[in-house]
């Protein structure tokens, strides 16, 4: 993505003027709260693509020397060879902390992408073309956008017979589909009565390239702050959906929202077993958060000085 | 007004038909259908025919979908599989609980939102300003349950302050009139029965009312910030009117509007955070229902929560455009 915005702006700036993006780009790197969402979200991806190297061991292995330190009244913390101690089952905490991170971070990015491409696709249709397809795709949605969106997650997720990460991730991004269907219909239909659309018809231009040339790359913007802002929200859905016990159920992947709901019973026993994860998922969600909030006043023209 | 009020009602039929129709394609559209799922791992295909035929699973499609719509329009929505009970009467049962949750975590949200978001606003830049919009943005991002778990802990396991769970201590023996434990207090005037109801409710309701508080104060700050900007508070200002005043009638009314229309969008929150909330305080309402109706595969029971839910929503944001025409003058309601 960044590349394709820097190209832009390349191509503008050889042109002489500062496009639009290249301005809400310079107003982000301006932003220190864009800076520290960015600093969050760039060690968390650092962290999830080199977790295998930096976790000593494997997030499914049990240890018999930890194990045997169990009670029932505690779990031991930090003893040499494993940083954290023990989970509630005799496995490395440390490892599977550092392993969550890969699996929270493909749970977040596949059920915004998913929700993004079909709300994308379904939005662009229904504002390029209005009429009854319009009418159509916008009651679905209007349907869809009607249920609170963790009760749509949960019943979509509860209809497998095995809940899996498959099955959240679909969950997840059923409920983002009508979300980012909404935003780009509503841009597409502003850029639908816009002069540049005007000019590049008068042109002779097909309608399809219109469409997929002029009218959806100027829609995109609030498309990809939303979408940041999707990130905070799926990981935070699927934890819910861990915690009602429709999360995943493979104990050899070891994910943030999962270990916080299997935490719970043992907030008396040993309380950093809930506390890391959630200060994970609270970090990783706020850094989302925060840059997205950042871009959403880049690019808003009432921003612009 | 009138018109307006059944045109709009009218208008809530298709969304609901439109949404039980998808409902009801999502729970037909299961590898197996229901009946693989309710069996779960002792599912063999004698089994799965056995029950399809039992819940009336072996019809076409269109049929059982006619067949369920007309129960439903007169209120039937089938028996629970866990308990046997029509799924209506446990929702009436359990519905007070979670209104009286849900309208505990408002009144917090609201009562605390505006006041704190406009005094942010006021104080823009200032370390009052700076504390709020951080602790509104941590707000989101903290997971209920978990924040839920945190409470219970502190305040009522280790302080002992608060009662951890339920609605209502075991030794009381109070009157049920509503079904609403604080209000049943109040009419038959055990007064003990409604102050234990309502330490009972502190701790959920904070735990239920973060997100929407947080919500609540950023929609609060950013309008006061817009409408304290606009010209005729400029105007206001310029031709001498105190202070006091123009911030009383010219800015907190303005800048109330779009906060109205976000705490008719804070109910679906609450709807589908009272499921979290009731289950780390075992409250016995509609979210508990909804996490057994999960945990078991309860599909008759999750449909109809659903609904409810789908529609409860519907009808209160229905309220909220409605509240517009009187709370702002310049929407005449056609």
């Amino acid at each position: 993505m960044t590349s394709l915005l820097t190209r832009r702006r390349t191509r503008i700036d050889e042109l002489g003027g500062r496009s639009l993006t290249a301005d809400a780009l310079a107003r982000l790197r301006r932003n220190p709260v864009a800076i520290v969402g960015a600093v969050i979200i760039g060690l968390f991806v650092l962290i999830s693509i080199f977790a295998p190297l930096i976790a000593p061991h494997d997030a499914a292995a049990v240890f018999p020397e930890l194990q045997r330190t169990l009670r029932p009244d505690s779990i031991p913390g930090s003893m040499p060879g494993f940083p954290l101690g023990s989970d509630q089952n005799g496995r490395d905490f440390f490892s599977r902390l550092i392993l969550a991170s890969r699996q929270t971070l493909i749970v977040g990015v596949l059920a915004t992408l998913i929700g993004l491409v079909f709300g994308v696709l379904i939005g662009a249709l229904a504002g390029a073309f209005g009429g009854w397809v319009d009418t159509v795709l916008m009651r679905v949605t209007d349907v869809l956008l009607s249920i609170p969106s963790l009760l749509l997650a949960i019943s979509i997720a509860a209809l497998a017979a095995r809940p899996s990460q498959t099955t959240v991730i679909i969950a997840v991004a059923l409920v983002n589909v009508p979300i980012f269907a909404r935003l780009l219909r509503g841009a597409m239909l502003a850029q639908r009565d816009s002069d540049h659309v005007l000019a590049a018809t008068s042109l002779g231009v097909k309608r399809n390239a219109i469409v997929v040339r002029h009218m959806l790359p100027n829609a995109l913007g609030p498309v990809i702050v939303q979408a940041t802002l999707t990130l905070a929200t799926s990981i935070l859905d699927a934890a819910a959906l861990s915690f009602l016990g429709l999360g995943d159920g493979d104990p050899a992947r070891a994910e943030w929202g999962l270990m916080l709901a299997n935490a719970q019973s043992y907030l008396d026993v040993r309380p950093a077993l809930a506390f890391y994860p959630a200060v994970a998922i609270i970090l990783v969600a706020l850094g989302f958060t925060l840059l997205g909030e950042a871009m959403r006043e880049a690019i808003d023209p009432k921003g612009r000085r | 007004m009138l018109r307006f009020i059944v045109r709009r009602l009218i208008q809530v039929v298709p969304t609901l038909l439109l949404l039980s129709v998808l409902l009801f394609a999502w729970l037909r559209s299961l590898p197996g259908g229901p009946a693989a799922a309710l069996l779960g791992d002792k599912a063999t295909p004698e089994k799965i025919a056995e029950l399809n035929t039992v819940l009336g699973l072996d019809q076409p499609i269109p049929l059982q979908y006619i067949r369920f719509l007309g129960r439903a329009v007169t209120g039937d929505f089938g028996n629970s599989l866990i308990t046997g009970q029509p799924v209506l009467v446990e929702i009436g049962r359990a519905l007070p609980a979670t209104i009286e949750l849900a309208i505990a975590a408002l009144l917090l949200s609201v009562l605390l939102g505006i006041p704190l978001g406009y005094l942010a606003a006021r104080y823009r830049g200032r370390p009052l300003d700076t504390t709020t919009v951080i602790g509104t943005l941590v707000g989101v991002a903290v997971p209920v349950f978990f924040l839920g778990y945190l409470l219970k802990q502190w305040f009522a396991v280790d302080l002992g302050w608060f009662p951890p769970s339920g609605r209502q201590a075991v030794d009381i023996d109070a009157t049920h009139v509503t079904g609403f434990a604080v209000l049943d207090g109040l009419i038959t005037r055990e007064f003990d029965a409604s102050w234990d109801a309502l330490v009972h409710l502190v701790l959920p309701a904070i735990a239920l009312a973060t997100i929407p508080l947080a919500v609540i104060v950023r929609i609060t700050r950013a309008s006061v910030l817009d409408v304290m900007g606009s010209d005729f508070v400029r105007t206001a200002n310029s031709k001498g009117l105190a202070p006091g005043t123009v911030r009383r009638r010219h800015v907190l009314r303005n800048a109330l509007l779009p906060v109205s229309t976000t705490i008719g969008l804070q109910t679906g929150l609450l709807l589908a955070g009272a499921v979290l909330t009731e289950k780390v305080f075992v409250w016995g309402g509609l979210g508990t229902l909804l996490a057994q109706a999960i945990e078991r595969r309860d599909y008759p029971r999750l449909q109809a929560v659903v609904l409810l839910g789908a529609l409860v929503y519907v009808l209160v944001n229905l309220l909220v455009d409605l509240s517009y025409a009187i709370i702002d003058p310049r929407v005449r309601v056609r």
